[in-house]
């Protein structure tokens, strides 16, 4: 490899920026200023540089936090560190929505368009932007604001985050938004109001969002602000103002009591997943141990491997990203590859349109998920776990980093996990605004610092993953599952549930309800009842079930049972546990035009039919959105060919599913009759 | 690496290939086996000297239990698979994937579109008038070769060529996303500024014609380009010991492009820029002298 670097030079900002992350440059040949006469004599980086591209993705992280943008030296200067042909590096820069390759304002504000936002008020908020600060992609005021996919923000839509680069980038979540809140935060992300706490999503804790002051509970919400106490301090975080579900004054009597009888919970609220969300103090692990924590982690280690693996697949745990694979077998797969090292992937690049589950566990019981990556490490054989981590989650971000230090720390994390011998840690990897980076193959690009382009399967992630190697990719939900499995043992974890969907399941519920939030059921509840829950329209239109890629219900089609096999019998699916509930107001041909536009904005570019299918598909929904009958028929016809061979012909699942909810709407919503 | 021609011999797999058997070393592609048996699957980003990115999608045939389409390309034989190439379903799949890259991007001069569009019926108008396409100009920043990416496929074997599967010099590479995406440099700079050696062999890969020797392209523009009055010619580059085969493509006396024989065990079609484009002097003329 024979690099060529173009004339461009860092600035002192970037190179600084770069250096934090890599350390100081070792030679000219790594872009050192000074060149001395051994740099002449010997060409040093080579193969030990090349090694270190994984690092590509969070050095761009690194110029873009530092400066809002990635300009030619910056690029240059870090590619000269990686040896990355900055051909490739441009590529990889390019690749990802939230960074830039022209310059822009330090704040850039992502305003959230799509179908949860959008049903509750987001094109209002754009209005009003475009009238104060000019319109999106427009540099005004020190600030840019541009339309975003889902930010996973949902439960409090209409959704905004800003973000400003600088010496301490700043992130600034504002939901529910309003232009003035979104210029305020623009101006002043440091000043936002704090985020009200993560269990303010979890209607059936009882803190239901307009209840709980969120201003108040701040310095205990906010894990900048909490020190561990360390091993020994005696104070309870109950002391502050944590709050115990039933005992929220504000919690609705009417709420529970639907809760007690429409649906079949096992005691207490019948939170598992959910249970630790606003009881635990996110930053404390002496909290998380005294809620149970790491109970789980010292079965595994008496079970050993083998045994964990054994209770994870006799509970009939399945894969909650979607695909519904069962955990065990992969595990399995995984652990007996002769190939070494092993990898873990923790899937939380949690993108779909409508999820933010993942963000609320990790936001508020972010040990949880830590343990349960140790656990499969554990019984993978894997010694390193990458948590691919979605760029557009602040909180969950600080949280988990703050919980990664204190579990190593305290000897939870490193060399010797519990003294019980067995190495593990985490890195944290910060996604970049890509969909398509939640792809079991792809994250593996992303990680390894290639475009996140998905690989073609054969060979799967369980034979060559993460650098080639044996890998096991779980969605956070999945792994934090593991948890109530080894500590109840997989018998009684499986009586919960149906026959081949056993445990509970979270939901996100968003659109048009009472309670919008993450709801934990039972597998089997109906539709219906997950409905009554979250207080449903008076006039209900439709569900999208499944996301994106999912598929539409109707109003007469609640009683279908919440389980993988009882929605593919439906015709839909669950997916990653969307409940979009459109209301008779709503606008079917424009959800279904924003639907479209996802899939071809987030469309990897890889293969024909997704890369030039998705376009030609928001084309002709573009061409029919006000029209029906017969004049809507032509393009339909063409809607159902081009879908058929996106399916059919894809690479990957985006593409193959990327007709599927403008399907189910044609043909059982009778969109365009 | 170059290919070694002694091998462990390589055990036989049996499958059905529309009902009839077939037997096809293991290792082999389905497209190996279809072609073997004589079958003629359509393929754009597959190419004999590299490994097939399959993101065309042109080559999809059915396999037997599988949800989706299989890309002949890309797919190894396996005991007992049974496929088939030309049910309406992956017939299907190629008249769409011929309608979405012909209504987007220029075909004219990729051999065989205009042939299977009309096998499969494609009708790539039907998308009508105001369908996006990829509407670039052709750049022009050097006098060897000319990247007309409006012919662009995003076959990405150029890149592959370039980079770690050929060249390593690693000048270009996929940038953007999606409809978006383009072969590109760092910043989209000229050839002349990337790291570019001129060695063509992405010349040499590119299926589509969006990639031409500038003398190709100006006579293209001109309309005197005419491949039916060219003769080929083999010989040997003189330039250097390593001795690669040139293939002279000549038009009126002219040598007006230069290819390299594919099946060539050592260079597989790759040369470098002496062999490539150092071609001038053979048929300097007086007037160019001057
Ligand atoms: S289906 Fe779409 S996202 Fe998947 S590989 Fe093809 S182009 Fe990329
Ligand atoms: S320029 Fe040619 S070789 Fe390169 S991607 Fe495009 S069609 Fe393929
Ligand atoms: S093409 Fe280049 S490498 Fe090949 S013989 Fe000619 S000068 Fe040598
Ligand atoms: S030739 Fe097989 S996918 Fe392109």
């Amino acid at each position: 490899m024979d690099l060529r670097f173009g004339a461009g030079k860092p600035t002192d900002a970037e190179r600084a920026a770069v250096d934090a992350l890599l350390g100081p440059p070792e030679s000219a040949w790594e872009g050192a200023d000074d060149r001395n006469d051994t740099d002449l004599r010997w060409a040093r980086g080579g193969r030990e540089a090349r090694e270190r591209r994984e690092l590509l993705l969070p050095g761009l992280h690194a110029l873009n936090d530092r400066v809002g943008w990635i300009s030619e030296g910056g690029l240059d200067y870090l590619c000269r560190r990686l040896t990355v042909p900055p051909a490739e590096g441009y590529g990889v820069a390019t690749f990802y929505a939230m960074f830039a390759v022209k310059p822009r304002p330090a704040t850039v504000v992502h305003v959230c368009t799509d179908l949860a936002c959008a049903a509750r008020g987001s094109a209002r908020v754009c209005a009003e932007l475009e009238r104060d600060l000019g319109p999106a992609g427009s540099a005004g005021s020190g600030a840019v604001w541009q339309p975003s996919p889902c930010l996973g923000l949902c439960e409090r839509a209409p959704a905004a985050l800003a973000i400003r680069a600088g010496e301490t980038p700043q992130a600034a979540v504002v939901a529910p938004a309003t232009a003035e809140a979104v210029a305020d935060a623009a101006s002043a992300p440091h000043d936002a109001p704090a985020e009200p706490p993560a269990a303010t999503a979890v209607p059936q804790t009882g803190a239901d969002g307009p209840c709980s002051p969120p201003a108040t509970r701040a310095g205990t919400d906010d894990d900048a602000a909490v020190p561990d106490p360390g091993p020994d301090a005696g104070q309870r975080p109950e002391n502050s103002a944590h709050t115990e579900p039933h005992a929220d004054p504000c919690a609705r009597p009417e709420s529970s009591a639907r809760r007690d009888t429409s649906v079949p919970l096992a005691g207490g609220n019948g939170l598992v997943l959910l249970r630790r969300i606003g009881v635990v103090d996110p930053g404390s692990l002496d909290d998380y141990r005294t809620h149970g924590g790491y109970a789980a982690l010292r079965r595994a280690f008496t079970l050993g491997p083998a045994g964990v693996i054994r209770e994870v697949t006799e509970a009939g745990l399945v894969g909650r990203g979607g695909a519904a694979f069962p955990t065990g077998r992969k595990w399995a797969a995984t652990a007996q590859q002769p190939d070494h090292p092993h990898y873990l992937v923790c899937n939380a690049d949690e993108s779909e349109p409508g999820t933010f589950k993942d963000r609320v566990l990790m936001e508020g019981d972010p040990y949880a998920l830590i343990e349960a990556m140790t656990i499969a490490g554990y019984a993978t054989g894997a010694h390193r776990g990458y948590l691919y981590l979605r760029g557009e989650y602040p909180r969950a971000l600080r949280r988990l980093r703050t919980a990664i230090d204190r579990a190593r720390a305290r000897g939870f994390l490193g060399e010797d996990v519990m003294g019980q011998g067995f190495a593990f840690d985490i890195e944290i990897r910060r996604g970049a605004g890509a969909y398509i980076c939640g792809e079991e193959t792809a994250i593996f690009n992303s990680i390894e610092g290639r475009r996140g382009e998905p690989r073609s399967k054969p060979p799967f992630p369980v034979e060559k993953g993460l650098f080639g190697k044996p890998t096991a990719v779980n969605n956070v939900e999945t792994l934090v599952n593991v948890l109530p499995i080894l500590i109840e043992g997989a018998q009684a974890y499986a009586r919960t549930g149906t026959g081949t969907s056993t445990g509970t399941k979270l939901f996100c519920v968003s659109g048009t309800v009472a309670r919008p939030g993450v709801y934990e059921l039972p597998f089997g509840a109906s539709l219906g009842e997950l409905l009554e829950l979250a207080g449903p329209p008076e006039t209900l239109r439709a569900v999208l079930l499944g996301g994106a890629a999912g598929g539409f219900v109707r109003p007469d089609e609640l009683d279908v049972p919440l389980t993988f096999e009882g929605t593919r019998a439906a015709g839909t699916t669950l997916g990653s546990g969307v409940v979009l509930v459109l209301d008779d107001s709503v606008d079917l041909p424009r959800v279904l035009l924003r639907i479209a536009e996802f899939f071809r904005d987030e469309s990897c570019g890889q293969c024909v039919p997704c890369r030039v299918g998705t376009v030609r598909q928001e084309e002709a929904l573009h061409r029919i959105k006000d029209l029906t009958g017969a004049a809507a028929a032509g393009d339909i016809a063409l809607l159902r060919e081009v879908g058929r061979a996106m399916r059919d012909a894809s690479i990957c699942g985006l593409g193959q599913t990327a007709w599927n909810a403008v399907e189910s709407a044609i043909d059982r919503l009778g969109a365009f009759e | 690496m170059t290919a070694i021609p002694l091998r462990p011999p390589r055990r036989l797999v049996d499958l059905t290939l529309d009902g009839e058997p077939v037997r096809a070393p293991e290792d082999s592609t389905l497209l190996d086996a279809c072609r073997a048996a004589g079958k003629d699957v359509p393929t754009l980003c597959q190419g004999d000297t590299l490994t097939p990115k399959n993101a065309c999608r042109v080559c999809v045939v059915e396999v037997e239990g599988a949800r989706t389409l299989a890309p002949a390309c890309s797919r190894r034989v396996e005991q007992g698979m049974e496929v088939r190439t030309d049910t309406e379903r992956a017939r299907h799949s190629r008249k769409v994937v011929l309608e979405l890259l012909a209504s987007s991007t220029d075909l004219s001069t990729t051999p065989r579109a205009a042939e299977w569009i009309e096998e499969y019926g494609a009708e790539p108008d039907r998308f009508g008038a105001d369908a996006a396409r990829v509407d670039e100009e052709p750049k022009v920043d050097n006098d060897l070769y000319v990247r007309d990416y409006d012919k662009c496929i995003l076959c990405y074997k150029c890149v592959d060529a370039c980079g770690e599967q050929w060249q390593n010099t690693f000048a270009i590479a996929v940038a953007g996303r999606g409809f978006d995406a383009r072969i590109s440099t760092e910043h989209d700079a000229p050839l002349t500024d990337s790291a570019c050696v001129y060695c063509g062999n992405c010349i040499e890969v590119c299926p589509t014609g969006a990639l031409s020797f500038k003398t190709e392209f100006d006579m293209r523009t001109a309309g005197t380009w005419d491949e039916s009055a060219q003769t080929e010619t083999t010989t040997v580059c003189a330039y250097c010991g390593v001795g690669c085969n040139l293939t002279l493509h000549v038009q009126d006396n002219e040598i007006v492009k230069v290819t390299s024989p594919h099946d060539n065990p050592v260079t597989h079609g790759n040369l470098c820029i002496k062999g490539r484009f150092g071609y001038q002097h053979v048929q300097n003329h007086a007037q160019n002298r001057d």
